[in-house]
């Protein structure tokens, strides 16, 4: 085949290349999430039972790691959620001055430590508190645990997003309120903050759906069991924790279950991602 | 007079908005022809028409025909028509990123033009065409940016000039500059139309009076009159023009 | 100010008022103060428990190669930062420029309609867990390499030493490829947004002068765009270089340091993953730490960095940079 060696078309040609590589680019992203889904899916749906989901992962199921999960991430939300979302406030209605920029800072930098690196320290802190005299060296595998490492990587990442939320509340709203006698800490907080509240809600729905998926800092924190939940003081299953042994394990029925395993997983996280649409769907309609 | 420029009922549309409609007129050859109007008249609208860059924005349509000597430039590739028909916009738009030198010498590097020698002497060329070129001579490795406002339009002329297009539409380009920059493209303009025809949109009549030999007068969208532009400000034959020249609207 | 409070009152309302407005602005400061506090905290506990390992070994910890938990104890972390390098050089090899392909089409190229789902669709990448990738890697991924791919490079380019030994499948390879596709979202949001950054006018010039829509994209877009890219792709490197399971499960996990892209090896958070909990002796744990110390001072510098240039780039809006 000849090429064209006339210049205009050759430029039309590069561009019309171009355009299509461009499109290759995201067919090539595409082809392992769909992948995975569809994995997830197939094999996933081929190995839940009934049996599955209601006996523990010493028999075989993975009760204990749903109650596990569960556990962690409404204590650690418990504990994240108000600590995120008052940060988030400081930051948007007291942080415009230099020291709110350093704290704006620092919980950026925060959203970025590895999560293993927080599992080690809060492995680090317990053992030493323990050793110290408040709790106990054996704390270090415990749910109590397992829930501070869990809040170490939420808070940060709820903080950034209710700052963000309460940042889209115009100022006419804060001025308005203001302007009729209100003091601003009731302002921000019977005016400003339900105003924000679906954008705060997603927040935190997709901080604890993100801690749902968290399995570094769990190794050298919650640890795992194979039990069911036993104490805060006592190691805890998870499901992420529970993929990673069955699909690292010898056994090739393992191996086959931790795709159920991870579509309950990302069923999980999908559902928390939908209740919070759900949300502001209906708070935008009851307005 | 030849006409470079054909436009035949030339009508533009933004998505259902109609902008312009049923435009016809000549532009001549080697001859500057003012477009005055208020704002909205759609005057840009009008000379955007006139190298393909109105279809640029999503869900703008174009109908008509507008004939570069006879090619409607309609059915030719966009690419081409835009290298013979040459844009200068109301806000001066040099690369930042690339120097001086190397902002006149894209649309060249473009066409394919890599020897130095060449690209050396229509650099050169373009500069000393848009009156820049003293002003410029020592520092064209500096960055576009790092120029004054007048001077960036230059070099944008002189970026547009490089590539000897044919036609050169300008947007309003003074509106964005001080009186006396506004006065040294003028000058340019002047000089220019020896070589190019030149298609100047622009609010300020005095300026179209000052420049042009042609000027056409829209309003709302349509082509209201087009005529030498002595006789449009002295003896303008529609009442809207009058008024319009009469500073009573606008 | 306070005179005007108090003469303001509303009966119950007022004492509480004037309480309760500087309180609660303390309060919140103070929890905020907490959480950077807390961000401290995790420096000053990682400093004192590495403390015995950065005395025992100084500086040869980063270069020593040989972990050995039997005396004569000894620790070095030179392998699992090796690793660490080698695994995050191919996911930027191969992200990068998959990430900016992608931006360009969402950008530039895609008609508007679609524009929004597939952002949704390029985004839940990230929403997958790191776990479930390396599920993906081990039983999908890596029978692919193991069996096509890699002999097929091997076939072609096994003259070069990064393409020898025995493809496995579960290789520094296929966790570079885990990082790559894990690290697009990303690079490819952040370019993406700084590609928007640039003004319609800058397009419009180079269209103005005869260009095509990928000559328009190289001339006036990337170019004016290009801090925000290499902000971006420093993101996605300092992304790469955290993350955990999904290079575990894929990388092989053998403590040695081998040319070849084919062979196993060792980040520093799949060694830690896979070995803190066996740490014997107390030097160990120490030496564990001090390794999560270097990877937790690699992810601040470049993350960092990285906000850095992207700050700067949106806050300006100008391409010079």
């Amino acid at each position: 085949m000849k090429l064209p060696l006339d210049r205009d078309t050759r430029r039309r040609w590069i561009d019309v290349a171009m355009g299509v590589a461009a499109f290759v680019c995201v067919v090539i992203a595409i082809i392992p999430l769909g992948s995975i889904l569809l994995e997830a899916s197939i094999r996933g749906l081929r190995s839940l039972s009934p049996a599955l989901l209601t006996s523990t992962t010493g028999g075989g199921g993975i009760g204990n790691a749903i109650q596990g999960t569960l556990i962690l991430i409404l204590l650690s939300a418990l504990v994240s959620l108000p600590v995120g979302i008052l940060t988030g406030i400081y930051l948007a209605e007291f942080g415009k001055n230099r020291l709110g920029a350093a704290v704006r800072f620092f919980v950026e930098v925060m959203t970025q430590v590895p999560s293993m690196v927080v599992g080690i320290f809060v492995y680090s802190l317990v053992l030493e508190l323990g050793l110290i005299g408040l709790g106990s060296p054996r704390l270090v595998f415990s749910t109590i645990s397992g829930v501070l490492a869990l809040s170490t990587i939420m808070v940060p990442f709820v903080a950034r997003t209710s700052e963000e939320a309460l940042r889209l509340v115009p100022i006419a709203v804060r001025e308005s309120s203001l302007a009729l006698g209100i003091p601003r800490y009731r302002t921000i907080l019977r005016v400003v903050v339900p105003s924000a509240s679906s954008a705060l809600v997603t927040g935190g729905l997709l901080g604890i759906a993100r801690v749902a998926g968290e399995t570094a800092p769990l190794l050298v924190t919650a640890f795992g069991s194979n039990d069911w939940f036993r104490g805060l003081d006592q190691p805890i299953e998870s499901l992420p924790h529970t993929i990673y042994v069955w699909a690292t394990g010898p056994y090739v029925a393992q191996n086959q279950a931790a795709w159920g395993v991870s579509l309950v997983l990302v069923v999980m996280m999908l559902g928390l991602s939908i209740v919070s649409r759900v949300v502001i769907r209906l708070r935008s309609v009851s307005r | 007079m030849a006409i470079k420029l054909s436009v035949e009922s030339v009508s533009a549309w933004y998505g259902e908005k109609l902008a312009i409609q049923d435009i016809t007129m000549d532009i001549e050859d080697r001859m500057v022809t003012a477009v005055i109007g208020p704002s909205g008249c759609g005057k840009s609208t009008l000379i955007r028409c006139l190298n393909r860059m109105h279809e640029t924005i999503p869900k703008a349509r174009v109908e008509g025909k507008v004939l570069l000597q006879g090619e409607d430039i309609y059915a030719a590739s966009p690419v081409s028509v835009r290298r013979r028909i040459g844009m200068v916009f109301q806000k001066a738009n040099p690369f930042p990123t690339m120097s001086i030198y190397d902002n006149v010498a894209a649309g060249l590097r473009l066409n394919g033009v890599r020897n130095r020698d060449e690209l050396d002497k229509a650099v050169l060329g373009s500069l000393k065409q848009a009156a820049l070129w003293d002003e410029v001579k020592d520092s064209l490795d500096e960055s576009g940016a790092s120029l004054s406002g007048g001077q960036q339009q230059r070099l944008c002329i002189a970026r547009a000039l490089a590539v000897k297009p044919e036609v050169l539409l300008m947007d309003e380009p003074c509106s964005a500059l001080d009186p006396i920059a506004t006065a040294k493209i003028e000058d340019l303009i002047f000089d220019l139309k020896k070589d190019f025809t030149l298609v100047v949109v622009t609010h300020n009549m005095q300026q179209a009076a000052r420049v042009s030999e042609t000027t056409a007068f829209m309003y709302l969208g349509k082509l209201i009159e087009v005529n030498n532009t002595r006789e449009l400000f002295e003896r303008p034959r529609e009442a809207l023009t009058e008024s319009y020249i009469t500073g009573r609207f606008g | 100010m306070h005179l005007f409070r108090w003469t303001r009152g509303k009966g119950r309302g007022t004492s509480t008022a004037t309480l309760g407005e500087p309180l609660f602005q303390w309060f919140s400061t103070l929890i905020a103060l907490g959480v950077v506090g807390v961000l401290i905290l995790i420096a000053i506990v990682l400093f004192f428990e590495a403390e015995a390992s950065i005395r025992a070994f100084g500086w040869s910890f980063l270069s020593g190669t040989v972990w050995n938990p039997q005396p004569p104890l000894l620790f070095g972390a030179f392998p699992f930062v090796y690793g660490t390098l080698v695994t995050s050089a191919l996911a930027l090899l191969f992200g990068v420029p998959i990430s900016l392909g992608i931006a360009i089409f969402l950008s530039e190229l895609a008609p508007p309609w679609i524009r929004v789902p597939l952002t949704y669709v390029v985004e839940l990448l990230a929403a997958v867990p790191s776990v479930v990738y390396g599920l993906w890697g081990i039983f999908i991924l890596a029978p692919v390499m193991r069996t096509a791919i890699e002999p097929f490079i091997q076939g072609t380019l096994g003259f070069l030493p990064i393409f020898q030994g025995t493809p496995i499948g579960l290789d520094k390879l296929s966790a570079g490829v885990i990082l790559a596709i894990m690290i697009i979202p990303t690079i490819s949001s952040v370019s993406r947004e700084a590609f928007l950054a640039v003004p319609d006018s800058q397009r419009e010039a180079a269209l103005s002068l005869g260009a095509t829509r990928w000559e328009t994209t190289r001339l006036a877009v990337l170019r004016y765009a290009r801090a925000g890219i290499f902000g971006a792709v420093i993101l996605g490197l300092g992304r790469a270089v955290g993350e955990t399971m999904a290079v575990t499960m894929t990388i092989g996990n053998k403590n040695v340091i081998s040319v070849s892209l084919f062979d196993q090896g060792q980040t520093i958070a799949s060694w830690i993953a896979n070995n803190f909990t066996e740490a014997e002796t107390p030097l160990e744990l120490s030496a564990f730490i001090e390794l999560g110390l270097v990877l937790m001072l690699m992810s601040l510098i470049i993350n960092i960095f990285a906000r850095l240039m992207v700050a700067r780039v949106l806050r300006r809006g100008e391409g010079a940079a």
